[in-house]
């Protein structure tokens, strides 16, 4: 199991519930998104499964870990395991794509040259090695998120979470992106997708979780009819 | 997935030892944080030199109290003794006498004020002239200015200044080290105040540099919180603003250092003019090496804890939202 929520509630200091008792459960290697309407909680189960917000109640435990035992100090160690893709990118425009690629393997002492190894890998893996040397700014929309991506999986994690990968996309491109994850996916990593394009999920044909009001409503299993 | 160990989930890294990752990163954040100062020259070049003379003024007066030390420390064992013999020794004895002190070892040369000289001299400086005129006998005793040796310590001043004073044909011997003494007291009291000014500074300066790291951190808000969303701890994010404090302390203390030098270059004239009015061997006493990196030292300190102050207030507070 990679992802596990036991009876997860998560109030916020206003008194809203933006999970409540949200029990479910990813397998390892599985590709998974979620649904709903804004305000139905998907972020904030990506936001909990990241450890950027703690759950009121429950249990979150993610990859045999139990989220509630990793201590403050923890955090960076714990949150380098995980993949992170944002609907904002969050890229860093001071410096080129390659940089921005390569963060976090600066982050976790990796070599010069084995992190210039890596990035280019991770580049070529979402077509974008020819830009390497590039601003961020002066890449499309697509371009930049393809960048978001190649960060998220330059030190090889086993869980990438996505928060509305394509929410900035048109069609054509956010396709392009899920071919990208669905790769991914193939060679073993679990993903957890936060979206709302309904007709892009059905075309994916993959597990899918509605929320609405911080509660599971659908569970949908993979359909194989894909290709 | 084990998450107790982080080196589990980026596995096929190899980390290239703990010791030399942790010198490339400093190598290459300190490198980093240079290059940031020096892309907004005109701001860095601002703060390096308030830094600079904030520290330079210091320096520089505990220079002249080092200076002052030195000169006044030289008048010591220059002093000249006055012997005054008693009154009814004729002129021939005195020389005598002065011949006879002249033989010690620790006199320099001892030179003999006739009553007579002293009078007229008297008559010139006082303005009583004529009052002087009514007397019937001059009543100013012959005198002796003995000058010691500059060998002298102050102990063996003090036994030669007890051994002219118990020769019969002397009167009163007079020696007057009280001004020096008084002279030193005031020395170390504008020492103490200089020290004292000295920390109050330090302490602007380490709020110099928590001001501008702390703005450069509100400036870099939106990359510390990505940074950190990707697993970076506080220590990564903090880093490169350590650096850029100890390279504002490294730049300012070097800068104080050249302007007290060159303040030094500029008096060095003048000092030699007045040394030579008063034919004495007095040079200007520069920075010591010691000094020197004390000074660089300080410099340093005073930005990295400046720059701890600010990363460690303000970098807790930016997590990723």
């Amino acid at each position: 199991m990679m992802i596990q929520l036991d009876d997860v509630t998560k109030r916020f200091p206003g008194g809203q519930e933006a999970i409540s008792g949200l029990t479910l459960s990813i397998d390892k290697g599985d590709m998974v998104f979620v649904t709903g309407h804004s305000g139905a909680g998907k972020s904030t189960l990506l936001r909990l499964i990241a450890l950027i917000e703690r759950p009121t109640s429950g249990q979150v435990i993610v990859g045999g870990q139990n989220t509630r035992r990793v201590k403050r100090r923890k955090i960076p160690a714990y949150r380098r395991q995980i993949g992170m893709v944002f609907q904002d990118h969050k890229l860093l425009y001071d410096r080129p794509v390659s940089e921005n690629v390569a963060l976090p393997l600066v982050i976790a002492g990796v070599s010069h040259r084995e992190a210039a190894r890596r990035v280019r890998a991770a580049l070529d893996q979402v077509g974008l090695l020819h830009k390497e040397k590039q601003n961020p700014e002066t890449l499309s929309a697509g371009e930049q998120q393809r960048v978001g991506i190649a960060r998220a999986i330059v030190t090889r994690p086993k869980l990438l979470i996505a928060d509305e990968p394509t929410g900035n996309l048109d069609p054509d491109l956010s396709l392009e992106v899920m071919r990208i994850f669905r790769r991914f996916n193939e060679v073993g990593v679990t993903l957890l997708i936060a979206s709302h394009d309904l007709a892009l999920i059905d075309r994916m044909g993959c597990s899918r979780i509605e929320l609405a009001d911080g509660k599971l409503v659908v569970e949908e299993e993979e359909d194989h009819a894909w290709q | 997935m084990a998450v107790t160990r982080h080196s589990d989930a980026v596995a096929p890294v190899r980390s290239a030892g703990a010791l030399s990752t942790w010198f490339t990163r400093h190598v290459s954040t300190s490198i980093g944080s240079l290059g940031r100062l020096f892309r907004q020259p005109f701001a860095s070049l601002m703060i390096i030199l308030v830094i600079a003379v904030t520290l330079a003024i210091p320096a520089a007066l505990n220079l002249v109290i080092k200076n002052a030390r030195s000169v006044s420390d030289g008048w010591d064992n220059a002093l000249d003794f006055s012997v005054y013999l008693q009154r009814g020794l004729s002129e021939s004895e005195a020389q005598g006498l002065a011949r006879l002190i002249q033989q010690r070892a620790d006199v320099e040369s001892v030179q003999l004020v006739t009553a007579s000289e002293a009078l007229l001299e008297f008559k010139q400086q006082s303005g009583f002239g004529e009052a002087l005129d009514q007397l019937s006998e001059n009543p100013l005793p012959h005198t002796l200015v003995v000058r010691p040796s500059p060998a002298n310590t102050s102990q063996s001043m003090i036994l030669l200044q007890e051994e002219l004073g118990n020769l019969p044909e002397a009167d009163v011997v007079q020696v007057d080290t009280e001004w020096v003494q008084r002279f030193h007291a005031i020395l170390d009291i504008v020492k103490q105040a200089i020290a004292i000014a000295a920390a109050l500074l330090g302490v602007a300066i380490i709020v110099i540099i928590g001001n501008t790291i702390r703005l450069d951190i509100q400036n870099r808000r939106e990359e510390i919180e990505v940074t950190k969303l990707i697993g970076a701890s506080n220590a990564f994010v903090r880093r490169p603003f350590l650096w850029s404090g100890f390279w504002y302390g490294l730049f300012g203390s070097s800068l104080a250092l050249g302007l007290v030098q060159y303040g030094l270059f500029l008096l060095e004239q003048p000092v030699a003019r007045l040394a030579g009015l008063y034919q004495s061997g007095v040079s200007v006493l520069a920075l010591t090496l010691a000094e020197s990196l004390s000074l660089l030292g300080i410099g340093v300190l005073l930005g990295l804890v400046g720059s701890w102050f600010a990363a460690a207030r303000h970098m807790r507070r930016i997590e990723p939202r």
